[in-house]
Protein backbone atom coordinates (compact mmCIF):
# COMPACT_ATOMS: atom_id res chain seq x y z
CA UNK A 1 0.00 0.00 0.00
CA UNK A 2 1.28 3.39 -0.95
CA UNK A 3 0.89 6.36 1.36
CA UNK A 4 0.74 8.98 -1.39
CA UNK A 5 -2.10 10.59 -3.36
CA UNK A 6 -5.16 12.01 -1.60
CA UNK A 7 -7.16 9.20 -0.04
CA UNK A 8 -4.11 7.23 1.05
CA UNK A 9 -2.00 10.27 1.96
CA UNK A 10 -0.70 9.98 5.50
CA UNK A 11 -2.45 6.71 6.28
CA UNK A 12 -0.36 4.30 8.29
CA UNK A 13 -1.74 0.80 7.87
CA UNK A 14 -3.63 -0.40 10.94
CA UNK A 15 -2.29 2.38 13.16
CA UNK A 16 -3.79 5.71 12.07
CA UNK A 17 -7.35 4.86 11.02
CA UNK A 18 -9.13 6.46 13.99
CA UNK A 19 -10.93 9.77 14.29
CA UNK A 20 -8.09 11.61 16.04
CA UNK A 21 -5.58 10.71 13.34
CA UNK A 22 -8.06 11.53 10.59
CA UNK A 23 -8.72 14.96 12.05
CA UNK A 24 -4.94 15.50 12.38
CA UNK A 25 -4.73 14.81 8.63
CA UNK A 26 -7.31 17.55 8.04
CA UNK A 27 -10.29 15.22 8.22
CA UNK A 28 -13.85 16.50 8.63
CA UNK A 29 -12.77 20.02 7.61
CA UNK A 30 -14.85 19.69 4.42
CA UNK A 31 -17.96 18.74 6.38
CA UNK A 32 -17.34 21.58 8.86
CA UNK A 33 -16.98 23.98 5.95
CA UNK A 34 -20.20 22.78 4.29
CA UNK A 35 -22.17 23.14 7.50
CA UNK A 36 -20.67 26.34 8.91
CA UNK A 37 -20.79 28.18 5.57
CA UNK A 38 -24.22 26.67 4.80
CA UNK A 39 -23.01 25.86 1.29
CA UNK A 40 -26.07 25.31 -0.92
CA UNK A 41 -26.52 21.73 -2.19
CA UNK A 42 -26.49 22.98 -5.78
CA UNK A 43 -23.01 24.44 -5.23
CA UNK A 44 -21.71 21.09 -3.94
CA UNK A 45 -23.13 19.30 -6.96
CA UNK A 46 -21.67 21.94 -9.27
CA UNK A 47 -18.21 21.42 -7.69
CA UNK A 48 -18.53 17.68 -8.26
CA UNK A 49 -19.44 18.25 -11.88
CA UNK A 50 -16.46 20.60 -12.27
CA UNK A 51 -14.17 17.98 -10.71
CA UNK A 52 -15.07 15.47 -13.41
CA UNK A 53 -15.17 12.78 -10.71
CA UNK A 54 -16.46 9.59 -12.28
CA UNK A 55 -17.79 6.55 -10.45
CA UNK A 56 -14.86 4.54 -9.11
CA UNK A 57 -16.73 1.25 -8.85
CA UNK A 58 -16.40 0.34 -12.50
CA UNK A 59 -19.01 2.10 -14.60
CA UNK A 60 -17.31 5.50 -14.55
CA UNK A 61 -20.58 7.46 -14.52
CA UNK A 62 -20.14 11.18 -13.69
CA UNK A 63 -20.86 11.51 -9.97
CA UNK A 64 -22.16 15.08 -10.03
CA UNK A 65 -24.67 14.18 -12.71
CA UNK A 66 -25.83 11.16 -10.71
CA UNK A 67 -26.37 13.31 -7.63
CA UNK A 68 -28.39 15.81 -9.65
CA UNK A 69 -30.90 13.06 -10.50
CA UNK A 70 -32.04 12.86 -6.89
CA UNK A 71 -35.39 14.57 -6.34
CA UNK A 72 -34.34 16.80 -3.44
CA UNK A 73 -37.83 18.13 -2.98
CA UNK A 74 -39.38 14.65 -2.70
CA UNK A 75 -41.17 14.81 0.65
CA UNK A 76 -40.64 11.24 1.93
CA UNK A 77 -37.55 9.31 2.97
CA UNK A 78 -34.50 9.37 0.73
CA UNK A 79 -31.57 7.00 1.08
CA UNK A 80 -27.88 6.88 0.39
CA UNK A 81 -25.95 3.66 -0.18
CA UNK A 82 -22.24 3.00 -0.42
CA UNK A 83 -21.18 0.06 -2.53
CA UNK A 84 -18.28 -1.62 -0.73
CA UNK A 85 -19.21 -5.06 -2.04
CA UNK A 86 -15.86 -5.45 -3.66
CA UNK A 87 -15.73 -8.91 -5.24
CA UNK A 88 -14.61 -8.30 -8.79
CA UNK A 89 -11.49 -10.45 -9.19
CA UNK A 90 -8.47 -8.17 -9.06
CA UNK A 91 -10.14 -5.39 -7.07
CA UNK A 92 -9.07 -4.74 -3.48
CA UNK A 93 -8.92 -0.96 -3.07
CA UNK A 94 -12.11 -0.34 -1.08
CA UNK A 95 -10.87 -2.76 1.57
CA UNK A 96 -7.78 -0.60 2.14
CA UNK A 97 -9.79 2.64 2.12
CA UNK A 98 -12.23 1.25 4.70
CA UNK A 99 -9.65 -0.25 7.03
CA UNK A 100 -6.99 2.47 6.79
CA UNK A 101 -9.12 5.59 6.27
CA UNK A 102 -12.76 4.80 7.11
CA UNK A 103 -13.62 8.34 8.18
CA UNK A 104 -13.04 9.74 4.70
CA UNK A 105 -15.92 7.52 3.50
CA UNK A 106 -18.11 8.60 6.42
CA UNK A 107 -17.35 12.27 5.75
CA UNK A 108 -17.95 11.87 2.01
CA UNK A 109 -21.26 10.12 2.58
CA UNK A 110 -22.38 12.74 5.08
CA UNK A 111 -21.66 15.53 2.60
CA UNK A 112 -23.51 13.53 -0.07
CA UNK A 113 -26.50 13.13 2.25
CA UNK A 114 -26.47 16.88 2.88
CA UNK A 115 -26.36 17.63 -0.86
CA UNK A 116 -29.14 15.22 -1.77
CA UNK A 117 -31.33 15.52 1.30
CA UNK A 118 -30.92 11.92 2.45
CA UNK A 119 -31.80 11.12 6.04
CA UNK A 120 -30.30 7.65 6.22
CA UNK A 121 -27.53 5.68 4.60
CA UNK A 122 -26.01 2.22 4.50
CA UNK A 123 -22.53 1.09 3.65
CA UNK A 124 -22.77 -2.38 2.12
CA UNK A 125 -19.50 -4.16 2.89
CA UNK A 126 -18.29 -7.35 1.21
CA UNK A 127 -18.89 -10.28 3.60
CA UNK A 128 -15.44 -11.79 3.17
CA UNK A 129 -13.79 -8.73 4.73
CA UNK A 130 -15.74 -9.04 7.96
CA UNK A 131 -12.89 -7.58 10.03
CA UNK A 132 -13.13 -4.42 7.91
CA UNK A 133 -16.88 -4.29 8.53
CA UNK A 134 -16.16 -4.36 12.26
CA UNK A 135 -13.61 -1.57 11.90
CA UNK A 136 -16.09 0.54 9.94
CA UNK A 137 -18.65 0.05 12.69
CA UNK A 138 -16.06 1.26 15.21
CA UNK A 139 -15.38 4.34 13.06
CA UNK A 140 -19.13 5.04 12.88
CA UNK A 141 -19.32 4.92 16.68
CA UNK A 142 -16.45 7.42 16.91
CA UNK A 143 -18.15 9.79 14.46
CA UNK A 144 -21.47 9.57 16.31
CA UNK A 145 -19.84 10.24 19.66
CA UNK A 146 -18.14 13.33 18.21
CA UNK A 147 -21.38 14.75 16.85
CA UNK A 148 -20.26 14.26 13.26
CA UNK A 149 -23.05 11.82 12.50
CA UNK A 150 -26.59 11.34 13.73
CA UNK A 151 -29.03 14.01 14.90
CA UNK A 152 -28.14 17.71 14.48
CA UNK A 153 -24.68 17.22 13.06
CA UNK A 154 -22.18 19.77 14.44
CA UNK A 155 -25.07 21.56 16.11
CA UNK A 156 -26.87 22.29 12.84
CA UNK A 157 -30.38 21.23 11.84
CA UNK A 158 -28.93 18.66 9.46
CA UNK A 159 -29.29 15.03 10.57
CA UNK A 160 -28.01 11.89 8.91
CA UNK A 161 -27.92 8.32 10.24
CA UNK A 162 -25.36 5.95 8.73
CA UNK A 163 -25.06 2.20 9.30
CA UNK A 164 -22.97 -0.72 8.05
CA UNK A 165 -24.58 -3.71 6.35
CA UNK A 166 -22.54 -6.76 5.39
CA UNK A 167 -22.82 -9.12 2.46
CA UNK A 168 -22.16 -12.84 2.91
CA UNK A 169 -20.68 -14.18 -0.28
CA UNK A 170 -22.43 -13.09 -3.48
CA UNK A 171 -20.55 -11.22 -6.20
CA UNK A 172 -23.82 -10.09 -7.78
CA UNK A 173 -24.59 -7.79 -4.83
CA UNK A 174 -22.02 -5.39 -6.26
CA UNK A 175 -24.70 -4.64 -8.87
CA UNK A 176 -26.50 -1.65 -7.41
CA UNK A 177 -30.07 -2.93 -7.50
CA UNK A 178 -29.03 -6.38 -6.24
CA UNK A 179 -27.31 -4.53 -3.41
CA UNK A 180 -30.58 -2.77 -2.56
CA UNK A 181 -32.46 -6.09 -2.60
CA UNK A 182 -29.81 -7.47 -0.27
CA UNK A 183 -30.17 -4.56 2.17
CA UNK A 184 -33.88 -5.31 2.17
CA UNK A 185 -33.02 -8.80 3.45
CA UNK A 186 -33.63 -10.68 0.23
CA UNK A 187 -31.54 -12.74 -2.14
CA UNK A 188 -29.49 -10.41 -4.29
CA UNK A 189 -31.15 -10.55 -7.68
CA UNK A 190 -30.90 -7.37 -9.77
CA UNK A 191 -34.01 -5.35 -10.54
CA UNK A 192 -35.07 -4.35 -14.00
CA UNK A 193 -34.23 -0.71 -14.80
CA UNK A 194 -36.07 1.63 -15.25
CA UNK A 195 -37.20 2.66 -12.74
CA UNK A 196 -33.73 3.75 -11.67
CA UNK A 197 -32.80 3.91 -7.97
CA UNK A 198 -33.00 7.73 -7.98
CA UNK A 199 -36.76 7.34 -8.29
CA UNK A 200 -37.36 3.83 -6.91
CA UNK A 201 -34.51 2.58 -4.73
CA UNK A 202 -34.21 1.20 -1.22
CA UNK A 203 -37.66 0.34 0.22
CA UNK A 204 -39.06 1.95 -2.96
CA UNK A 205 -37.68 5.40 -2.07
CA UNK A 206 -35.27 7.64 -4.01
CA UNK A 207 -31.75 6.32 -3.46
CA UNK A 208 -28.26 7.13 -4.67
CA UNK A 209 -25.58 4.46 -4.71
CA UNK A 210 -21.90 5.30 -5.12
CA UNK A 211 -18.70 3.36 -4.75
CA UNK A 212 -16.52 3.64 -1.61
CA UNK A 213 -13.67 5.40 -3.40
CA UNK A 214 -16.11 7.83 -5.00
CA UNK A 215 -17.40 8.91 -1.58
CA UNK A 216 -13.85 9.00 -0.22
CA UNK A 217 -12.91 11.54 -2.93
CA UNK A 218 -15.69 13.97 -2.01
CA UNK A 219 -14.08 15.70 1.01
CA UNK A 220 -10.97 16.45 -1.06
CA UNK A 221 -13.06 17.99 -3.84
CA UNK A 222 -14.89 20.21 -1.36
CA UNK A 223 -11.62 21.32 0.21
CA UNK A 224 -9.56 21.95 -2.91
CA UNK A 225 -12.38 22.82 -5.29
CA UNK A 226 -13.61 20.90 -8.30
CA UNK A 227 -11.21 22.45 -10.77
CA UNK A 228 -8.10 21.74 -8.71
CA UNK A 229 -9.20 18.10 -8.36
CA UNK A 230 -9.75 17.85 -12.11
CA UNK A 231 -6.32 19.31 -12.77
CA UNK A 232 -4.68 16.54 -10.75
CA UNK A 233 -5.71 14.22 -13.55
CA UNK A 234 -6.56 15.11 -17.10
CA UNK A 235 -9.62 16.41 -18.97
CA UNK A 236 -12.70 14.20 -18.50
CA UNK A 237 -10.63 12.05 -16.09
CA UNK A 238 -10.34 14.11 -12.94
CA UNK A 239 -8.35 13.46 -9.83
CA UNK A 240 -6.31 10.60 -8.49
CA UNK A 241 -7.37 6.97 -8.52
CA UNK A 242 -6.43 3.87 -6.60
CA UNK A 243 -5.13 1.07 -8.75
CA UNK A 244 -5.07 -2.44 -7.31
CA UNK A 245 -2.15 -4.19 -8.92
CA UNK A 246 -2.13 -7.98 -8.63
CA UNK A 247 -0.55 -10.95 -10.36
CA UNK A 248 3.00 -11.30 -11.60
CA UNK A 249 4.56 -8.16 -10.12
CA UNK A 250 7.11 -7.81 -7.33
CA UNK A 251 4.98 -5.60 -5.08
CA UNK A 252 1.27 -6.31 -5.50
CA UNK A 253 -0.86 -3.70 -3.74
CA UNK A 254 -2.78 -0.45 -4.05
CA UNK A 255 -1.20 2.57 -5.66
CA UNK A 256 -2.99 5.92 -5.75
CA UNK A 257 -1.79 7.94 -8.73
CA UNK A 258 -3.04 10.77 -10.90
CA UNK A 259 -5.41 9.78 -13.65
CA UNK A 260 -3.45 9.63 -16.88
CA UNK A 261 -0.30 8.14 -15.31
CA UNK A 262 1.46 5.87 -17.82
CA UNK A 263 0.89 2.17 -17.22
CA UNK A 264 4.66 1.64 -17.42
CA UNK A 265 5.09 3.94 -14.43
CA UNK A 266 2.43 2.12 -12.41
CA UNK A 267 4.11 -1.19 -13.21
CA UNK A 268 7.40 0.24 -11.99
CA UNK A 269 5.74 1.41 -8.73
CA UNK A 270 4.49 -2.13 -8.23
CA UNK A 271 8.07 -3.34 -8.38
CA UNK A 272 8.14 -4.36 -12.02
CA UNK A 273 7.70 -7.84 -13.43
CA UNK A 274 8.33 -10.70 -11.04
CA UNK A 275 11.61 -12.48 -11.71
CA UNK A 276 12.28 -10.08 -14.58
CA UNK A 277 9.96 -12.13 -16.79
CA UNK A 278 8.25 -10.78 -19.87
CA UNK A 279 4.83 -9.12 -19.70
CA UNK A 280 2.26 -11.11 -21.66
CA UNK A 281 -1.12 -9.56 -20.94
CA UNK A 282 -2.97 -7.22 -18.60
CA UNK A 283 -6.58 -7.08 -17.54
CA UNK A 284 -6.70 -3.35 -16.74
CA UNK A 285 -10.04 -2.91 -14.96
CA UNK A 286 -11.09 -6.01 -13.05
CA UNK A 287 -11.86 -9.47 -14.42
CA UNK A 288 -14.83 -8.25 -16.48
CA UNK A 289 -12.70 -5.90 -18.54
CA UNK A 290 -11.37 -7.18 -21.87
CA UNK A 291 -7.78 -8.43 -21.70
CA UNK A 292 -5.11 -6.28 -23.38
CA UNK A 293 -1.87 -7.69 -24.85
CA UNK A 294 1.22 -6.57 -22.93
CA UNK A 295 2.80 -4.53 -25.73
CA UNK A 296 -0.42 -2.53 -26.27
CA UNK A 297 -0.76 -1.95 -22.54
CA UNK A 298 2.77 -0.54 -22.27
CA UNK A 299 1.65 2.37 -24.47
CA UNK A 300 -1.51 3.14 -22.41
CA UNK A 301 -2.05 5.70 -19.71
CA UNK A 302 -4.25 4.84 -16.73
CA UNK A 303 -7.48 6.74 -17.42
CA UNK A 304 -10.92 5.99 -18.81
CA UNK A 305 -10.22 7.31 -22.31
CA UNK A 306 -6.83 5.70 -22.98
CA UNK A 307 -7.88 2.24 -21.77
CA UNK A 308 -11.08 2.52 -23.75
CA UNK A 309 -9.06 3.30 -26.88
CA UNK A 310 -7.07 0.11 -26.26
CA UNK A 311 -10.35 -1.80 -26.46
CA UNK A 312 -10.86 -2.34 -22.75
CA UNK A 313 -12.23 -0.55 -19.67
CA UNK A 314 -10.64 1.17 -16.71
CA UNK A 315 -13.43 -0.39 -14.66
CA UNK A 316 -12.61 -0.49 -10.97
CA UNK A 317 -8.90 0.12 -11.58
CA UNK A 318 -7.95 -3.48 -10.87
CA UNK A 319 -4.85 -4.27 -12.86
CA UNK A 320 -4.19 -8.00 -13.23
CA UNK A 321 -0.69 -8.53 -14.61
CA UNK A 322 0.19 -11.79 -16.36
CA UNK A 323 3.65 -12.80 -17.53
CA UNK A 324 4.84 -15.24 -20.17
CA UNK A 325 4.37 -18.27 -17.88
CA UNK A 326 0.58 -17.83 -18.03
CA UNK A 327 -1.57 -20.15 -20.13
CA UNK A 328 -4.31 -17.89 -21.43
CA UNK A 329 -6.78 -20.76 -21.82
CA UNK A 330 -6.33 -21.77 -18.20
CA UNK A 331 -6.63 -18.13 -17.09
CA UNK A 332 -9.91 -17.74 -18.97
CA UNK A 333 -11.16 -21.09 -17.69
CA UNK A 334 -10.84 -19.84 -14.10
CA UNK A 335 -12.60 -16.56 -14.86
CA UNK A 336 -15.40 -18.32 -16.73
CA UNK A 337 -15.93 -20.64 -13.79
CA UNK A 338 -16.28 -17.59 -11.56
CA UNK A 339 -19.10 -16.06 -13.64
CA UNK A 340 -20.83 -19.43 -13.93
CA UNK A 341 -20.66 -19.79 -10.14
CA UNK A 342 -21.82 -16.22 -9.46
CA UNK A 343 -24.65 -15.86 -11.98
CA UNK A 344 -27.77 -15.25 -9.88
CA UNK A 345 -29.84 -17.47 -12.16
CA UNK A 346 -32.56 -14.96 -12.86
CA UNK A 347 -32.05 -14.53 -16.62
CA UNK A 348 -31.85 -17.62 -18.80
CA UNK A 349 -29.14 -16.33 -21.22
CA UNK A 350 -26.77 -15.68 -18.30
CA UNK A 351 -27.68 -18.67 -16.13
CA UNK A 352 -27.32 -21.15 -19.02
CA UNK A 353 -24.81 -19.21 -21.09
CA UNK A 354 -22.18 -18.83 -18.35
CA UNK A 355 -22.34 -22.62 -17.89
CA UNK A 356 -21.80 -23.13 -21.61
CA UNK A 357 -18.84 -20.74 -21.62
CA UNK A 358 -17.19 -22.48 -18.69
CA UNK A 359 -17.75 -26.01 -20.04
CA UNK A 360 -16.42 -25.18 -23.51
CA UNK A 361 -13.30 -23.38 -22.23
CA UNK A 362 -12.81 -26.21 -19.71
CA UNK A 363 -12.86 -28.84 -22.42
CA UNK A 364 -10.42 -26.86 -24.58
CA UNK A 365 -8.04 -26.53 -21.61
CA UNK A 366 -8.35 -30.26 -20.95
CA UNK A 367 -7.54 -31.41 -24.47
CA UNK A 368 -11.10 -32.14 -25.52
CA UNK A 369 -11.67 -29.00 -27.58
CA UNK A 370 -13.42 -29.27 -30.95
CA UNK A 371 -12.60 -27.51 -34.20
CA UNK A 372 -15.57 -25.14 -34.11
CA UNK A 373 -15.37 -24.36 -30.37
CA UNK A 374 -14.09 -20.82 -30.87
CA UNK A 375 -17.07 -20.04 -33.12
CA UNK A 376 -19.30 -21.63 -30.50
CA UNK A 377 -17.84 -19.39 -27.77
CA UNK A 378 -18.44 -16.30 -29.87
CA UNK A 379 -21.97 -17.42 -30.62
CA UNK A 380 -22.77 -18.04 -26.93
CA UNK A 381 -21.40 -14.64 -25.86
CA UNK A 382 -23.45 -13.02 -28.67
CA UNK A 383 -26.54 -14.65 -27.23
CA UNK A 384 -25.83 -13.45 -23.69
CA UNK A 385 -24.79 -9.86 -24.27
CA UNK A 386 -27.56 -7.30 -24.14
CA UNK A 387 -30.16 -9.94 -23.27
CA UNK A 388 -30.01 -9.87 -19.49
CA UNK A 389 -31.33 -7.64 -16.73
CA UNK A 390 -27.92 -6.69 -15.39
CA UNK A 391 -24.34 -6.45 -16.63
CA UNK A 392 -23.10 -9.80 -15.25
CA UNK A 393 -23.87 -11.44 -18.58
CA UNK A 394 -21.74 -8.89 -20.41
CA UNK A 395 -19.08 -9.18 -17.72
CA UNK A 396 -18.86 -12.93 -18.32
CA UNK A 397 -18.76 -12.49 -22.10
CA UNK A 398 -16.16 -9.76 -22.51
CA UNK A 399 -13.25 -11.80 -21.12
CA UNK A 400 -14.14 -14.70 -23.42
CA UNK A 401 -14.37 -12.51 -26.51
CA UNK A 402 -11.15 -10.65 -25.79
CA UNK A 403 -9.08 -13.70 -24.82
CA UNK A 404 -10.15 -15.44 -28.04
CA UNK A 405 -9.54 -12.28 -30.08
CA UNK A 406 -6.05 -11.54 -28.79
CA UNK A 407 -4.80 -15.03 -27.95
CA UNK A 408 -6.80 -17.10 -30.46
CA UNK A 409 -3.70 -18.93 -31.66
CA UNK A 410 -3.15 -20.26 -28.14
CA UNK A 411 -6.69 -21.62 -28.07
CA UNK A 412 -6.23 -23.16 -31.53
CA UNK A 413 -2.98 -24.77 -30.38
CA UNK A 414 -4.84 -26.37 -27.48
CA UNK A 415 -7.56 -27.70 -29.74
CA UNK A 416 -5.12 -29.12 -32.32
CA UNK A 417 -2.43 -30.45 -29.99
CA UNK A 418 -4.57 -31.26 -26.94
CA UNK A 419 -2.09 -29.50 -24.66
CA UNK A 420 -0.95 -26.05 -23.55
CA UNK A 421 1.37 -23.92 -25.65
CA UNK A 422 3.06 -22.89 -22.41
CA UNK A 423 4.74 -26.07 -21.04
CA UNK A 424 3.14 -27.28 -17.76
CA UNK A 425 6.41 -27.04 -15.83
CA UNK A 426 6.76 -23.37 -16.88
CA UNK A 427 3.19 -22.66 -15.74
CA UNK A 428 3.85 -24.50 -12.49
CA UNK A 429 6.91 -22.41 -11.76
CA UNK A 430 5.14 -19.16 -12.66
CA UNK A 431 2.18 -19.78 -10.34
CA UNK A 432 4.22 -20.67 -7.24
CA UNK A 433 3.30 -19.25 -3.84
CA UNK A 434 4.73 -15.75 -3.89
CA UNK A 435 6.95 -15.08 -0.91
CA UNK A 436 7.28 -11.34 -0.33
CA UNK A 437 10.88 -10.19 -0.18
CA UNK B 1 -33.31 -21.68 20.12
CA UNK B 2 -30.63 -18.96 20.28
CA UNK B 3 -28.74 -17.65 23.29
CA UNK B 4 -29.64 -14.39 25.00
CA UNK B 5 -26.38 -12.92 23.75
CA UNK B 6 -27.17 -13.80 20.14
CA UNK B 7 -30.65 -12.32 20.45
CA UNK B 8 -29.21 -9.10 21.83
CA UNK B 9 -26.84 -8.92 18.88
CA UNK B 10 -29.73 -9.48 16.47
CA UNK B 11 -31.73 -6.73 18.20
CA UNK B 12 -28.84 -4.33 17.65
CA UNK B 13 -28.94 -5.18 13.94
CA UNK B 14 -32.71 -4.69 13.73
CA UNK B 15 -32.28 -1.21 15.18
CA UNK B 16 -30.25 -0.17 12.11
CA UNK B 17 -33.31 -0.29 9.87
CA UNK B 18 -36.67 1.50 9.78
CA UNK B 19 -39.09 -0.18 12.25
CA UNK B 20 -41.23 -1.70 9.49
CA UNK B 21 -38.15 -3.19 7.74
CA UNK B 22 -37.01 -5.82 10.24
CA UNK B 23 -36.33 -8.25 7.40
CA UNK B 24 -33.31 -6.13 6.49
CA UNK B 25 -31.57 -7.70 9.48
CA UNK B 26 -31.93 -11.19 7.96
CA UNK B 27 -28.34 -11.44 6.73
CA UNK B 28 -26.86 -10.38 10.06
CA UNK B 29 -29.29 -12.51 12.05
CA UNK B 30 -28.42 -15.61 10.04
CA UNK B 31 -24.73 -14.85 10.46
CA UNK B 32 -25.12 -14.46 14.22
CA UNK B 33 -27.13 -17.70 14.40
CA UNK B 34 -24.49 -19.52 12.38
CA UNK B 35 -21.69 -18.32 14.64
CA UNK B 36 -23.56 -19.74 17.64
CA UNK B 37 -24.67 -23.02 16.07
CA UNK B 38 -21.73 -23.72 13.76
CA UNK B 39 -24.08 -24.08 10.79
CA UNK B 40 -27.70 -23.35 9.87
CA UNK B 41 -30.13 -26.23 10.39
CA UNK B 42 -33.61 -25.69 8.97
CA UNK B 43 -35.19 -25.05 12.36
CA UNK B 44 -32.67 -22.29 13.13
CA UNK B 45 -33.50 -20.56 9.83
CA UNK B 46 -37.20 -20.87 10.66
CA UNK B 47 -36.59 -19.41 14.11
CA UNK B 48 -34.71 -16.42 12.63
CA UNK B 49 -37.56 -15.91 10.15
CA UNK B 50 -40.21 -15.85 12.87
CA UNK B 51 -38.05 -13.58 15.05
CA UNK B 52 -37.90 -11.08 12.18
CA UNK B 53 -41.53 -11.57 11.19
CA UNK B 54 -40.76 -12.81 7.71
CA UNK B 55 -41.86 -16.00 5.90
CA UNK B 56 -39.57 -18.98 6.59
CA UNK B 57 -39.11 -19.51 2.85
CA UNK B 58 -37.76 -15.95 2.47
CA UNK B 59 -35.14 -16.57 5.15
CA UNK B 60 -34.26 -19.88 3.52
CA UNK B 61 -33.84 -18.08 0.18
CA UNK B 62 -31.32 -15.75 1.81
CA UNK B 63 -29.46 -18.58 3.56
CA UNK B 64 -29.18 -20.57 0.33
CA UNK B 65 -28.31 -17.64 -1.93
CA UNK B 66 -25.20 -16.33 -0.13
CA UNK B 67 -22.40 -18.84 -0.08
CA UNK B 68 -20.88 -18.08 3.34
CA UNK B 69 -23.91 -19.61 5.05
CA UNK B 70 -23.45 -23.31 5.74
CA UNK B 71 -26.60 -25.33 5.26
CA UNK B 72 -24.78 -28.52 6.21
CA UNK B 73 -22.55 -29.20 9.21
CA UNK B 74 -18.92 -28.18 8.80
CA UNK B 75 -15.83 -28.96 10.88
CA UNK B 76 -14.93 -26.89 13.91
CA UNK B 77 -12.78 -24.72 11.64
CA UNK B 78 -13.80 -23.89 8.09
CA UNK B 79 -10.91 -22.83 5.87
CA UNK B 80 -11.78 -21.18 2.57
CA UNK B 81 -9.01 -20.58 0.07
CA UNK B 82 -9.30 -18.29 -2.92
CA UNK B 83 -8.19 -19.86 -6.22
CA UNK B 84 -9.51 -17.17 -8.55
CA UNK B 85 -7.19 -15.88 -11.28
CA UNK B 86 -5.35 -13.03 -9.49
CA UNK B 87 -4.70 -15.28 -6.47
CA UNK B 88 -3.77 -18.23 -8.71
CA UNK B 89 -1.04 -16.12 -10.33
CA UNK B 90 0.57 -15.75 -6.90
CA UNK B 91 0.15 -19.29 -5.60
CA UNK B 92 -3.52 -19.61 -4.58
CA UNK B 93 -3.83 -23.03 -6.18
CA UNK B 94 -0.52 -24.23 -4.72
CA UNK B 95 -1.65 -23.08 -1.27
CA UNK B 96 -4.91 -24.99 -1.72
CA UNK B 97 -2.97 -28.10 -2.81
CA UNK B 98 -0.74 -27.81 0.24
CA UNK B 99 -3.78 -27.56 2.53
CA UNK B 100 -5.35 -30.61 0.87
CA UNK B 101 -2.15 -32.57 1.39
CA UNK B 102 -1.69 -31.47 5.02
CA UNK B 103 -5.31 -32.13 5.98
CA UNK B 104 -5.71 -35.22 3.80
CA UNK B 105 -9.00 -33.95 2.40
CA UNK B 106 -10.32 -32.41 -0.81
CA UNK B 107 -12.51 -29.31 -1.20
CA UNK B 108 -15.92 -29.63 0.50
CA UNK B 109 -14.63 -32.38 2.79
CA UNK B 110 -14.12 -32.52 6.55
CA UNK B 111 -11.27 -34.26 8.37
CA UNK B 112 -12.38 -37.48 10.13
CA UNK B 113 -11.78 -35.87 13.55
CA UNK B 114 -14.27 -33.13 12.64
CA UNK B 115 -11.73 -30.36 13.10
CA UNK B 116 -11.31 -28.94 9.62
CA UNK B 117 -13.45 -28.34 6.55
CA UNK B 118 -11.81 -27.10 3.36
CA UNK B 119 -13.66 -24.90 0.85
CA UNK B 120 -12.72 -23.29 -2.43
CA UNK B 121 -13.67 -19.62 -2.36
CA UNK B 122 -14.36 -16.97 -4.95
CA UNK B 123 -12.83 -13.51 -4.92
CA UNK B 124 -12.49 -12.16 -1.38
CA UNK B 125 -11.35 -8.73 -2.52
CA UNK B 126 -7.81 -9.14 -1.20
CA UNK B 127 -5.94 -10.18 -4.37
CA UNK B 128 -2.85 -8.16 -3.46
CA UNK B 129 -2.38 -10.39 -0.40
CA UNK B 130 -2.41 -13.69 -2.31
CA UNK B 131 -2.44 -16.46 -1.30
CA UNK B 132 -5.38 -15.65 0.96
CA UNK B 133 -7.33 -17.86 3.38
CA UNK B 134 -10.49 -17.15 5.27
CA UNK B 135 -10.78 -18.91 8.63
CA UNK B 136 -14.31 -19.48 9.93
CA UNK B 137 -15.70 -16.85 7.54
CA UNK B 138 -14.50 -13.85 9.52
CA UNK B 139 -10.73 -13.98 9.88
CA UNK B 140 -8.64 -13.26 6.80
CA UNK B 141 -5.08 -14.54 6.57
CA UNK B 142 -2.80 -12.86 4.03
CA UNK B 143 0.39 -13.90 2.19
CA UNK B 144 0.07 -17.55 3.07
CA UNK B 145 3.37 -19.32 2.63
CA UNK B 146 3.60 -23.00 3.52
CA UNK B 147 5.23 -22.06 6.84
CA UNK B 148 2.38 -19.70 7.72
CA UNK B 149 -0.20 -22.32 6.78
CA UNK B 150 1.57 -24.78 9.12
CA UNK B 151 1.47 -22.20 11.88
CA UNK B 152 -2.22 -21.40 11.43
CA UNK B 153 -3.22 -25.06 11.34
CA UNK B 154 -1.24 -25.67 14.54
CA UNK B 155 -2.98 -22.76 16.28
CA UNK B 156 -6.44 -23.91 15.17
CA UNK B 157 -5.69 -27.50 16.17
CA UNK B 158 -5.87 -26.49 19.86
CA UNK B 159 -8.92 -24.29 19.58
Amino acid sequence: MSGSGLILAGVDGDRAWGLQDYVARGGYSALRKVISEKIPPETIIAELKASSLRGRGGAGFPTGLKWSFMPRSFPGAKYLACNSDEGEPGTFKDRDILRYNPHTVIEGMTIAAYAMGCERGYNYIHGEIFEVYERFEAALAEARAAGLLGQNILGSDFSFELFAHHGYGAYICGEETALLESIEGKKGQPRFKPPFPASYGLYGKPTTINNTETFASVPFIINMGGEAFLNLGKANNGGTKLFSVSGHVNRPGNYEVAMGTPFAELLEMAGGMRGGRKLKAVIPGGSSAPVVPGNVMMDCTMDYDSISKAGSMLGSGAVIVMDETTCMVKALERLSYFYFEESCGQCTPCREGTGWLYRVVHRIENGLGRKDDLDLLNSVTGNIMGRTICALGDAASMPVQSFVKHFGSEFEYHIENKKCLVPPEVQYEGSQIYVRP
Amino acid sequence: MLSQESLQQIDREIAKYPPEQKQSAAMSALRIAQVEKGWLPKEVIEFVASYLGMPAIAAYEVASFYNMYDLEPVGRHKITVCTNLPCALSGGVHAADYLKEKLGIDFNETTPDGKFTLKEGECMGACGDAPVLLVNNHHMCSWMTKEKIDQILAELEDK
